[in-house]
């Protein structure tokens, strides 16, 4: 396959950025998407120019590194995967693809495609764990039985990569998909109980903080969500917060 | 006498841990606020480790490459945990775990810590759930379990195909309270690229911000290595493409002694590589293996009309299909260890069984175990057993329940539905065993210097099975080194913040700077990729499932000789003061090119086969690996320059609990 790439190039945080055209060929369609960059990169490399930055990792979906805007869409054409599991039989002789980093105001470009995410590393901290200590006297795994249901979303909710398609896709750059996932699986779990209410108010306020937009209901994180991480859990998350706010 | 001193405790198995807990030396809570301690790595071993140190009142600065300590690559675990809680009533506990694992290890790891491993592991499931990690569960709302490779029970903890992405965001979310804390100083993005040896101590590193490119100097008391393995040698693995030896490889050269580098764990079920350009390879895990049949077929001719596409694997008839581990294993079946399913499959796919193009390719098969589920479904849903069409949906919904992402994944990566036609796979690099050789309390052979997790070498022997990796990594984390590293620390209560402008530190940040601008200025022709992928063919060609004398000593003279076209010919592009993700590709592979030969050299050195470790000179009559009772010992490895001047030293392994026998599965 023959392509035609128009890739965001930025050379650092102040930079001002713009789209760079670069034409690709011999393509196989059984390449990842990284893989067909990496191609790029190497041909960039051996041309004494500068290789397009993103980030990746375990090309397998499940790190959440990678951060592609393909062509419009947060990880690209498909559903439920990840840049690095899309695969180039998605696209066809010819085409052009335009690929950016994740737009958002909580989301700064570092380079090229490398966005700094850690507003989300800081949302966790806020409230994202249960404070138990490492003691090896906690109680027996099996003391408290859970509903199966329960612990299936509860298991659900925590498969979030905290890629940031979330983000990436809602107009208003919202980050409720990723805060109600972490609030949810805890608010489904006993041992979530006791922390429910400073968990929710915190994270919620830091969220706030760092720049996120607010939830309109659209549901297009939900829809590029590469674990497909449900609407439920924003729907949750607003019950718990409304009950923590009740209760001060 | 070896110079390596493993400091096992005296007294019955057992009682070592207990005994060795009341033994060493504590510090008290107001004197750890005034200890620092560096962790690198954010996985399982260093986040728990990390979190744990915090919640003791340590001041823990903790380091990972990635942009955020949740990416590290624990989170791709996917089958399990391993823990000996006997939920099943099937017979389990702890001598078994510990009996498996020394056995599954081919009698070449250490009694005491393995036993150790076995005792805390019940712990880490406690810890765990506490913590609110969702393993999977049954309807009566108690922990599920499932079964592993070369165990007879089902002791494995999980979280579908996620295992280690939950238990990950567990030690994640730990080490979050504790940066919330202020306890934990996190920098992420950042690479230590050596550590720093004052008195004969660690007392801290050198890294490099991957943002901004600036060098840093960071002091502590102790210094904690959870940087995993190095199988990224071979180029295509199933590790994470960031994922290095360049820590372990920089503490080797200041003194730590690298134990058994040779053993590696290449794994049977991973998606066959496709092509040239493929950067990486995908695991199917092992917890198919529950289901999963694997087969090639009887004869030549079915292999040559798969081939060329002119018969369909699910038309073959049974009769004419080979399960071959069913037929060599009757005991294990399909479950055997992952080093005997390897073999066994290059074995069919030598003798020119493989099913798809590239030759290299077996069937993984869950036709039956959809049936057999379907029918039980339909049996319980009152409906008819016989019908085929409905048994196999039911039983479609039962295999997607349990690994429903690995079937999504494999079908994202081969365009073809493994619930309909069998999945085809072929062994890969996956974990490394050896690593830095640590003693019982696992410090390296550099005081204050200690690796945890799949960067030290100490409990898999020479092949680790199934879901220990997860249990290994979070009992260092969590349970072992929380206790063992006070009994150093406590040395340290008077010693005051460490300085970092001391001649010391002056040399290894000149070291770092130097490296650096000779890789930067060195304006050669060819890409890091270009030589990282040829020493990927050598290791994987000579020092691979197989290996004999006449390719390792061939393989030690090309990584030598590519290590000095290397630093002929490679170039960097960019500046050392950016975001240079090449120029952070290069230090590594530069270390890899030294860890190969060094690889090659153990490998060569072990006149024996064992566990991952195959020695074509060395098998039964029967194909099955050979031991051989004098290298009954760990090869630990003393830089001297270059690897091949590297000194060998020998820890002798004496076996008091377990009776050294014949590997067998069959």
């Amino acid at each position: 396959m023959n392509l035609t790439l128009k890739i965001w190039r930025q050379k650092d945080a102040n930079d001002k950025g713009k789209i760079v055209d670069y034409p690709v060929s011999n393509i196989s369609p059984d390449m990842s998407f990284l893989e067909m960059l990496d191609v790029l990169n190497q041909e960039l490399i051996e041309k004494g120019e500068s290789p397009v930055a993103f980030d990746h990792d375990c090309r397998e979906g499940i790190c959440g590194t990678c951060s592609l805007y393909i062509n419009g869409r947060a990880h690209g054409p498909q559903t439920k995967i990840t840049a690095c599991q899309l695969h180039m039989r998605s696209f066809k002789d010819g085409d052009t693809i335009y690929i950016e980093p994740w737009r958002a105001k909580a989301f700064p470009v570092v380079k090229d495609l490398i966005v700094d995410r850690s507003s989300f590393d800081r949302i966790q901290q806020a409230g994202g764990f249960i404070s138990v200590n490492t003691s090896g006297n906690t109680q027996d795994a099996n003391a408290i039985p859970i509903e199966k249901e329960n612990a299936d979303k509860a298991f659900d909710a925590a498969t979030c990569i905290g890629c940031g398609a979330c983000v990436a896709s809602c107009k208003n750059s919202s980050a409720m998909l990723f805060v109600s996932a972490k609030v949810s699986q805890f608010a489904l779990l006993p041992q979530g109980q006791v922390e429910a209410t400073s968990r929710v108010l915190n994270m919620v306020k830091q969220m706030d903080e760092e720049g996120f937009g607010n939830c309109t209901n659209t549901g297009a994180c939900e829809v590029e969500c590469p674990k497909g991480i449900s609407l439920e859990n924003i729907a949750r998350m607003n019950r718990e917060y409304l009950a923590a706010s009740l209760k001060g | 006498m070896s110079i390596l001193d493993s400091k096992i405790p005296e007294g019955p198995l057992a009682d070592k841990w207990t005994k060795h807990k009341n033994d060493i030396n504590l510090v008290n809570p107001a004197n750890k606020r005034l200890i620092d301690i560096i962790i690198v790595g954010t996985g399982l071993a260093g986040g728990s480790a990390a979190a744990t140190l915090a919640e003791l009142g340590y001041n823990v600065k903790a380091f990972c490459f990635q942009d955020s300590p949740r990416r590290a690559h624990s989170i791709a675990a996917q089958g399990g945990i391993n823990a000996a809680k006997n939920y099943q009533g099937d017979g389990d506990s702890t001598y078994r775990l510990f009996y498996d694992t020394v056995k599954g290890g081919d009698y070449r790891s250490r009694e005491a810590n393995v036993y150790r491993l076995a005792e805390v592991s019940t712990n880490i499931i406690d810890q765990c759930v506490a913590q609110g990690v969702p393993f999977a569960r049954e309807y009566g709302g108690l922990l599920d379990n499932r079964s592993f490779g070369g165990v007879l029970v089902s002791r494995t903890f999980y979280a579908k195909g996620q295992t280690g992405q939950q238990l990950l965001l567990g030690a994640y979310a730990a080490m979050n309270r504790q940066i919330g804390r202020g306890k934990i100083k996190m920098y992420t993005r950042h690479e230590m690229l050596d550590v720093v040896i004052v008195d004969g101590k660690a007392r801290g590193i050198i890294a490099r911000n991957l943002v901004t490119g600036e060098i840093e100097r960071h002091s502590a008391h102790a210094v904690v290595l959870g940087t995993g393995g190095y199988g990224n040698a071979f180029y295509l693995s199933t590790y994470a493409m960031g994922s290095n030896v360049t820590a372990a490889w920089k503490a080797h050269k200041r003194g730590a002694f690298f134990a058994n580098p040779c053993y590696t764990q290449i794994h049977p079920t991973c998606i066959p590589v496709s092509g040239d350009h493929q950067s990486k390879l995908t695991l199917m895990s092992e917890s198919l293996r529950n289901d999963g049949r694997i087969w090639v077929p009887k004869h030549k001719k079915d292999v040559e009309a798969i081939r060329n596409g002119s018969l369909k694997p699910t038309d073959l008839a049974e009769e004419d299909r080979d399960y071959y581990l069913e037929r060599r294993y009757p005991a294990f079946g399909n479950l055997v260890p992952r080093d005997v399913a390897s073999r066994a499959a290059k074995e069919r796919c030598d003798a020119g069984y493989g099913v798809n193009q590239t030759g290299e390719a077996v069937y993984l098969d869950f036709a039956s175990a959809i049936e057999r589920y379907g029918k039980e479904q339909a049996y319980v849903k009152g409906l008819d057993t016989e019908d085929m069409k409905v048994v196999t949906d039911l039983g479609k919904k039962v295999v997607e329940n349990k690994y429903g992402n690995l079937f999504q994944m494999y079908e994202k990566i081969v365009d073809q539905n493994p619930y309909e036609t069998p999945m085809m796979i072929y062994p890969a690099v996956h974990y490394t065993m050896g690593g830095l050789w640590v003693d019982y309390n696992l410090m390296t052979t550099v005081p204050g210097l200690y690796a945890i997790g799949e960067a030290n070498f100490s409990d898999h022997g020479a092949n680790r099975l199934g879901a220990s990796a997860l249990m290994q990594g979070l009992a260092d984390g969590y349970f072992v080194l929380p206790y063992t590293i006070g009994d150093y620390l406590a040395h340290d209560i008077r010693t005051g913040p460490i300085s970092t402008e001391t001649k010391e530190f002056d040399e290894a940040e000149k070291n770092v700077r130097d490296s650096i601008d000779k890789l930067i200025n060195n304006k050669g022709t060819k890409s890091v990729d270009h030589f990282h992928k040829r020493l990927g063919k050598i290791m994987w060609n000579k020092c691979g499932m197989a290996r004999n004398e006449k390719e390792l000593k061939e393989a030690i003279k090309e990584i030598a000789e590519l290590r000095e076209e290397f630093y002929k010919d490679v170039f960097v592009p960019g500046e050392q003061n950016e975001y240079n993700e090449e120029l952070a590709k290069a230090g590594r592979v530069a270390d890899f090119l030294e860890l190969g030969e060094l690889f090659a050299k153990d490998a060569l050195e072990r006149n024996e086969s064992a566990g991952g470790h195959f020695r074509e000179e060395y098998q039964t009559e029967g194909g099955e690996a050979l031991r051989v009772k004098e290298y009954q010992y760990v090869s630990a490895w003393e830089y001297k320059g270059q690897p091949s001047d590297a000194v060998h030293h020998k820890e002798p392994l004496e076996y008091e609990n377990i009776e050294v026998k014949e590997r067998s599965y069959k």
